[in-house]
């Protein structure tokens, strides 16, 4: 997985993308250009992460969760 | 008597959808939906580790920057496992510092090999030949190049085929062999006997009412 981590736990890219949810952002196209990555690596990352719990995927916007939260994105 | 059951697989064509896929990929796992809004080069190897495919993935990583500049993204693939393509990977940065910055498919169940007909059994049965399907925004088939196994790719020719489809799609032009950027394009010919009275009054560079010229 590119943004989750064997244990569960976001990778650097992962949180990279939290971080962006978390500042309010929600669609890939406004995150890759938030985090400089490449689109497709944003879409499938957002993916994996609605699929670990961390965000969801209502409406064609991504938010994040609480569970996402708690995933230490905040002060990395 | 014992029946022999075939699977017929129709081979992807050119202005046809390109086959969707889901793929586990270097990058996690992948689809091809992920690729919609962006050109996309797709392209197989025979097999990691192996000096032909180790000259063209360096190649391919040089131009991933001019890929990008036309809104191109690579993904490559072969019948190799994932850990496989990692070890391959970091054993090119590590021998030559060039980092491979584009994911690679592992399609150990040929998924992906067969709806693309990436494996050509007079070539060899259990290997991808080397493919390149360029598919366009809307993930339409639009060009396909197939190489022998023993032939590495000129990647200055994908650029060039990008740079032509783009040109064509902009500017509803075609392009001369041997096009390059800034050259002059062809001029759809006309279709009437009025066009074409009226094209040859127009300042294109003209041989004849079917074959004009004109500079973008």
């Amino acid at each position: 997985m590119s943004c989750i981590n064997p244990d569960g736990k976001p990778t650097e890219s992962g949180v990279k993308m939290l971080r962006a949810l978390d500042s309010g952002l929600e669609y890939p196209e406004e995150i890759a250009k938030e985090v400089e990555l490449p689109l497709f690596r944003v879409r499938s990352g957002l993916r994996e992460l609605t699929q670990a719990g961390l965000a969801n995927l209502e409406d064609a916007k991504y938010r994040i969760t609480d569970k996402g939260g708690e995933n230490g994105i905040k002060g990395k | 008597m014992e029946e022999i059951k075939e699977q017929v697989i129709s081979l992807p064509r050119l202005g046809e959808p390109a086959p969707d896929f889901k793929a586990v990929t270097t990058h996690g796992v992948l689809k091809l939906e992920d690729f919609k809004g962006s050109w996309l080069v797709l392209f197989s190897h025979p097999a990691d580790f192996t000096p032909v495919c180790t000259t063209e993935f360096i190649a391919f990583a040089e131009i991933y920057p001019e890929m990008q500049k036309r809104g191109a993204e690579l993904l490559g693939l072969s019948v190799d496992s994932v850990s496989s393509h990692i070890a391959w990977v970091r054993n090119v940065e590590d021998k030559t510092g060039i980092k491979i910055p584009f994911p690679v498919i592992a399609d150990l169940s040929k998924e992906v090999s067969l709806a693309y007909g990436m494996i050509h059994p007079g070539q060899s049965k259990t290997e991808t030949v080397r493919c390149v399907f360029i598919i366009d925004p809307d993930q339409i088939i639009r060009t396909i190049l197939y190489y022998p196994l023993t032939t590495g790719r000129n990647m200055q020719e994908i650029l060039r085929i990008i740079d032509a489809l783009q040109t064509t799609d902009e500017h509803k032009v075609a392009t001369p062999a041997n096009w390059q950027p800034g050259d002059m394009v062809v001029v759809p010919p006309p279709n009437t006997q009025e066009a074409a009275e009226e094209r040859v009054k127009q300042e294109h560079e003209c041989v004849d009412w079917y074959l004009c010229k004109k500079k973008l």
